[in-house]
């Protein structure tokens, strides 16, 4: 039963990722002025990838291939472990944050390696970037789960979840606001969106999710996109349900279920068209700013968790 | 007779055989035969550790002293839990390494002295964790110092490097021997004996027993490679074969740790709190201090070498969160921070195994340990890339290598070792947040360091000759590296009965299995079960595998000519990036910590200063600790030196005039 609970999940989650993509990019042209391509544009997109030829540089290996594929397996089980829709999880994977990271960490050191892999300049520019980034991320992502975990005495995401939900004045604490502050940033950064990363750049030397991916086309730029817009809604729906924890189904009925997947899409297409508003007018900061951007989400991690301790 | 019984018997007699043979036969099979007797000497030792481990008791005691003259007491060797893991990892360890040294050795690094030297390091080792005395211990402390001197000395003819390597070593390791000869003799003047039993029987109190902590743990922090005495492991590491290399950094560095285990647990357990607050700095800043290092470092060997005092520190933090934790009342919480410590330990010395042999394929096949002259090596050397890829997957704590469970379980008991409200414990409330974001950070380094490794290494293409044409090594080096890789996934799926394991060792309770061959931890409300998600991660796997294969059976990749170059046709390996370009952002980033020397020459034309000929740019990272703690120490030494060679000027003259100083003041003592 459980089971098929988490395969709906996935289902949704992944019928649902192309349509954020596609609201995102339509706000965005919107406030720009311009017309867009419409909201199923990202659905059309990886349906055509997944159908054309890839095209491989003479040279290239066969994890060309098969980091699409390891990237998309990592987002899925993510978006599986991370309670989208409901609290209820398998009995034998946990829906442990340090282990949700650890999957999601699989799928950033696959794209690192196909970004080396291709043997240009580029490729291994994205990649070390990406690296240094996922490296600084790191601290603040898991000091903000221990100052989530605190109050909770477990690391379980749906513990975590639920006891928000029966006493939502702690989702405006002090220490669950600090460390949804501090997570936001982290999903910024981790998803490539502004200011980190400019995931609509067309300059080379500017990029880095697209730098790394610069090789690839067909079928594996279509895992490559989907797997990256996965990894987005996973810890975008993770941040907005740990925000609003309302909706979120506590048990495993069809009628719960229905209305948590309504209320899931919801809250996270009106997350999505936030963040998509914002960037208009944020401008991607120098790389070398980005440390002090992740400095100061990890102070606010920090003071989450010490909060947490003292401030009972 | 016991398994121990017979483990403890066979390993002198096995370092015995396999000395003789090292010095008898002759070079064309030295290194096969004396290869395999250290093997076995390794695989004997392994099962004594076996046999501690199921608590079959057994030991061997040796009298010493002139028969009929003295009689000076006994030496034991009697293994108890804690000693049998750590057996039972320099028995693998050292079975494997020995394993690959039948293939790797050749010229220098199998001369009669090389492998002669090699049982007797390994038989140190061994007398370590299995000694029941302070004797004993000190006596295989030596044995090990002396047998891998003389091996790290192998290469000593054809790279001047070794010979500085070689004196930074063994001044550290007899610092190391000296801290712990004072240190025990503290704790033996306030006991009555040697034995373990009698040390912790009546341990010292107040000043005593804080001056024998410190001193043993001087001694065994030095062994143990951290910072700031580790500056012996970046230079001995690389110089050493690597087969050796693999010994010492998965093997013998651990037996600090067990050093420091055996003081906290047993002979010291319940020190004032400033002795973990000392240890978690220790432990915390040779973490973050040594993967930084390794990040930015492209001599593969000496990367690894870093990498160990990272993973060093990450234990001997565990180990000071379980006795802060113990201080106030956690045991449960400190129970599993300690299993975390003897994860560390297994995983750590699986992984580094295979990577440091990895390193020693590579240099075996194209001569370089310079990963900014590799790639591509994947393609030219198959095997010897999938298991250094695992080895390196353990090291970037990625799932579901050993790695991951180690440090899940140690983030499970520092994010759980609280005491809430106002009586909150405010040390306690400061120092663990700080140690979890101290471990993410290595661990988000780590990531860096090994993606770096196996990404300019393995991937794209050559960036030197050498590496363009190298072959991959016979079976003798890579089956032992498919044996290490092997462990680490095993350890990696399956750590239940590991963790029941470790936990039996250092008497922790509150540890079980779960799931198919998971691992439980009910005082912390969690549980890891990696088989489960592997079975999870192949189910939706399925859907995306049969997408691919039809999709791929319709349009097959299609190979073209070249890269995207930005419209340009030139493609050079060496446009691509190297590991020094790959970790150029994180020494901008900590430029302030790592400072290293940057050298810019801008030639110009004759013609026009405008117009740059050639552009020359040298960056050498120098070790900070080493400039800062080390130089000034070296350069007093020196001048202390220079001053006494004041006295001795050859003059036949002042020599009398010294004797017969000395007379005189003899004289003035004696009739006083």
């Amino acid at each position: 039963m459980t089971a098929l609970a988490v395969a709906w999940q996935i289902l949704v989650a992944v019928a649902l990722t192309p349509v954020l993509v596609g609201v995102m990019r339509q706000v965005r042209a919107r406030l720009e002025g311009r017309v867009g391509a419409g909201i199923g544009q990202p659905w059309r997109d990886v349906r055509k990838l997944l159908a054309k030829e890839p095209l491989a540089a003479e040279g290239a290996g066969p994890l060309m291939s098969a980091v699409p594929v390891i990237l998309v397996i990592s987002s899925l089980v993510s978006v599986a472990l991370v309670p989208l829709l409901g609290i209820a999880t398998l009995a034998w994977v946990p829906d442990d944050l340090f282990v949700v990271v650890s999957v999601l960490l699989v799928g950033t050191v696959a794209l690192a390696l196909l970004g080396l892999e291709s043997g240009t300049a580029f490729g291994g520019m994205g990649s070390s970037r990406h690296m240094m980034i996922a490296a600084l991320v790191e601290p603040t992502v898991l000091v903000a789960v221990y100052a989530l975990s605190v109050p909770v005495g477990t690391t379980a995401l749906s513990s975590i979840l639920q006891a928000r939900m029966s006493d939502p004045t702690t989702v405006i604490s002090p220490v669950s606001l600090l460390a949804l502050v501090a997570l936001s940033i982290v999903v910024l950064a981790e998803t490539g969106r502004l200011p980190v990363d400019n995931p609509a750049t067309h300059l080379e030397l500017t990029m880095v999710h697209e730098a790394m991916i610069l090789e690839s086309s067909g079928r594996d730029l279509g895992w490559l996109e989907l797997g990256s817009w996965l990894r987005l809604t996973a810890l975008l729906g993770l941040v907005v349900n740990l925000a609003l924890p309302w909706g979120v189904a506590a048990d495993l009925g069809v009628g719960a279920t229905v209305i948590a997947t309504l209320a899931f899409s919801v809250k996270l297409l009106i997350a999505g068209s936030m963040i998509a508003a914002a960037e208009v007018f944020l401008a991607k900061v120098r790389l070398f700013r980005v440390p002090e951007l992740l400095a100061g989400s990890f102070v606010l991690a920090f003071l989450s968790v010490t909060a947490s301790y003292l401030l009972v | 007779m016991t398994l121990t019984d017979v483990g403890l018997l066979s390993q002198p007699v096995l370092a015995g055989l396999a000395f003789i043979a090292a010095l008898a036969v002759n070079d064309s099979r030295r290194s096969a035969i004396a290869g395999t007797l250290n093997a076995l000497l390794g695989l004997a030792t392994a099962a004594t550790g076996v046999g501690a481990l199921l608590g079959e008791p057994g030991s061997l005691t040796f009298a010493t002293g002139i028969p009929g003259i003295a009689h000076l007491g006994q030496l034991a060797l009697a293994p108890d839990r804690l000693g049998g893991i750590f057996l039972v990892v320099v028995g693998v360890v050292g079975a494997l390494s020995a394993w690959f040294g039948v293939g790797y050795a050749h010229g220098a690094t199998a001369t009669r002295a090389a492998w002669a030297a090699y049982p007797i390091f390994l038989w140190g080792m061994s007398i370590v964790p299995a000694a029941g005395d302070a004797v004993t211990f000190l006596l295989g402390w030596e044995l090990m110092a002396l047998g891998s001197t003389v091996l790290l000395h192998s290469e000593h003819a054809t790279r001047p490097q070794v010979r500085s390597a070689v004196l930074w070593y063994a001044a550290m390791t007899h610092l190391s021997f000296v801290l712990l000869l004072a240190g025990f003799a503290v704790l033996i003047a306030s006991a009555n004996g040697t034995t373990w039993e009698a040390l912790a029987a009546s341990p010292p109190t107040g000043v005593s027993a804080s001056l024998a902590f410190v001193l043993l743990a001087g001694g065994f922090a030095t062994k143990a490679g951290l910072v700031p005495v580790h500056v012996w492991l970046p230079r001995a590491h690389p110089e050493a074969p690597s087969h050796v290399s693999a010994a010492m950094s998965a093997a013998m560095v651990k037996l600090g740790i067990y050093g420091l285990l055996l003081v906290t647990l047993r002979l010291l357990p319940d020190g004032p709190r400033w002795w973990a607050i000392g240890l978690l700095v220790l432990g915390g800043v040779s973490a973050v201090y040594g993967i930084l290092e390794a990040s930015v470092t492209s001599d593969l060997k000496r990367l690894l070498a870093f990498s160990t005092t990272e993973n060093l520190g990450l234990m001997v933090t565990g180990l000071a969160v379980a006795m802060m934790l113990r201080s106030t009342g956690q045991r449960a919480v400190a129970d599993v921070a300690l299993v975390a410590v003897v994860l560390l330990v297994i995983s750590h010395a699986a992984f580094k195994t295979v990577l440091f042999l990895g390193a020693g394929s590579i240099l075996h096949a194209t001569g370089e340990r310079d990963l900014d002259r590799l790639g591509g090596l994947a393609r030219r050397m198959p095997r010897t890339a999938f298991a250094t890829s695992i080895g390196a997957l353990a090291a970037a704590a990625l799932p579901i290598s050993s790695g991951f469970v180690a440090e899940w379980v140690l983030l499970q008991s520092l994010v759980h070792g609280d005491t809430r409200g106002p009586t909150a414990d405010r040390v306690i409330a400061i120092a663990l947040p700080i140690t979890v974001a101290v471990v993410a950070l290595t661990a988000g380094l780590a990531l860096l360091t090994f993606v770096k490794v196996v990404g300019i290494a393995f991937l794209a293409r050559g960036r030197s000759l050498e590496a363009t044409n190298a072959h991959e090594n016979p079976a003798s080096m890579t089956v032992p590296m498919w044996v290490g890789a092997g462990l680490v996934l095993g350890l990696g799926l399956v750590p239940g009965w590991v963790a029941m394991v470790a936990a039996a060792a250092v008497g922790a309770s509150g540890i079980e299995p779960a799931g198919l061959a998971g691992v439980a931890l009910p005082s912390v409300n969690a549980l890891l079960d990696p088989v489960s998600l592997v079975l999870m991660s192949l189910a939706v796997a399925v859907p995306i595998a049969v997408i691919t294969v039809r999709a791929a059976r319709k349009a097959p990749r299609r190979t073209v000519d070249l890269p995207w170059g930005c419209g340009g046709v030139r493609v050079d390996p060496t446009m691509q990036y190297t590991a020094t370009s790959y970790a150029e952002p994180l020494v901008r980033i900590f430029d302030d910590a790592l400072r290293p020397t940057r050298d810019l020459d801008v030639t110009h034309t004759v013609e026009s200063d405008y117009l740059v000929r050639e552009v020359a740019y040298r960056q050498r990272m120098v070790d900070q600790v080493e400039r800062g703690l080390y130089e000034p120490v070296i350069r007093l030494l020196w001048r202390i030196g220079d001053q006494a060679r004041r006295l001795q000027d050859g003059s036949v003259h002042r020599y009398l005039g010294f004797s017969f100083a000395a007379l005189v003041v003899v004289l003035l003592v004696v009739t006083w």
